[in-house]
């Protein structure tokens, strides 16, 4: 994968969450504390800030200085959130300039591990992981053909299928049942940058993935 | 105090989502324990509104380290996952000295400066800060 992908792959993700921030905050602010958006925005505009260097790197270089760079910067607790996820997929990718299949199922399995521990929660208590799962088992058994279709659409309906959930982690907990009814907004921010992701490496010149 | 004297004892360390609620604490726990207890705290985000910084939590921990360990006292679901970030990037030495603790923030940092002042273990301050959860 050439540095320009790395870098427009970024680029890509970054712009699509900081244009998101209100409609993130909105969610947030129905059952959290209503800074979701803001705080993303935050961390994603110091990763733009750096965008040249990061694209110098190798993709499991970037994610990883992306993830410590979300930390740094978020501001909440999508901060760790984020940041180990990126970190996890880029560890796992390492200095390879390609992508592999096998690379970043790995990566993905580890950053799921990261984040069932580090936000003390698993899948069914609307949260993140809620998309993330789906996403990754979709990502397991589609290899060759069409990869980002159906990543796109597990994303998608993996985030409407948290508007029901009754949340018991996080700020949403405090809620109880009036959780119910609203997007998770850490499902939305997760929907929106797998599928920004898929957007770009969808068009790209070259197969990324392989 | 003497510095020397200080570092007999654990550490105190307050993250808030609101600066006003982490001095307000610190204040606290000056007025009620004195000054026989290293200690630090810090509260906003990085443009300063609600929110929490590992930057400025990890400089917290810094200002009051303690080779007995730091406890620190955190106030909602942020403050606790960028407190232990925090702590994952102290040195490995350091790192198996520092806790965030399961305690209510202002009344967990005056009984664990409490329980420090008396030159308690790590285990025991952080005993202390999180009895209250434990009624």
């Amino acid at each position: 994968m050439e540095n320009k992908t790395t870098k427009e792959l970024i680029e890509c993700i970054a712009q699509t969450v900081i244009s998101a921030a209100s409609e993130l905050t909105d969610l947030d602010q129905a059952i959290g504390d209503g800074d979701h958006g803001i705080n993303m925005e935050r961390g994603f505009r110091a990763v733009l800030a750096k965008i040249d260097s990061l694209g110098e790197l190798a993709p499991g270089r970037a994610f990883a200085d992306l993830g410590k760079t979300l930390i740094m910067t978020i501001g909440g607790a999508s901060g760790p959130l984020y940041g180990k996820l990126f970190m996890s997929i880029g560890e796992a990718l390492g200095d390879d300039p390609q992508i592999t299949h096998e690379r970043l199922l790995a990566g993905c399995d580890r950053a799921v591990a990261v984040l069932k521990a580090l936000g003390k929660s698993d899948v069914g208590q609307k949260t993140m992981l809620d998309v993330l799962v789906p996403v990754i088992e979709t990502l397991r058994v589609s290899k060759g053909g069409d990869v980002y279709g159906p990543l796109r659409a597990a994303a998608r309906s993996a985030a409407e299928a948290t508007i029901p959930m009754l949340a018991t982690r996080g700020r949403a907990s405090f809620l109880g049942e009036r959780s119910k009814g609203h997007m998770d907004p850490g499902a939305r921010s997760s929907e929106l940058i797998i599928g920004a992701a898929c957007r770009y490496l969808e068009a790209a010149p070259a197969a990324v993935l392989s | 105090m003497k510095e020397a004297d200080m570092s007999k004892n654990v550490g105190i360390v307050i993250v808030s989502h609101s600066s006003l609620v982490a001095q307000g604490a610190a204040d606290m726990v000056r007025q009620m324990v004195g000054d026989e207890v290293p200690l630090a705290w810090c509260g906003g985000n990085p443009d300063g509104d609600l929110g929490t910084n590992v930057p400025a939590i990890c400089n917290a921990i810094e200002a009051a380290w303690s080779e007995r360990g730091v406890a620190i006292l955190v106030d909602l679901g942020g403050a606790e996952t960028n407190s232990e970030m925090a702590i994952e990037m102290l040195t490995d030495k350091r790192r198996a000295k520092a806790v965030v603790c399961n305690g209510p923030i202002v009344e967990g940092a005056v009984m664990a400066a409490t329980e420090s002042s008396g030159g308690a273990t790590l285990e025991q301050v952080r005993r202390a800060a999180e009895e209250l959860y434990r009624l």
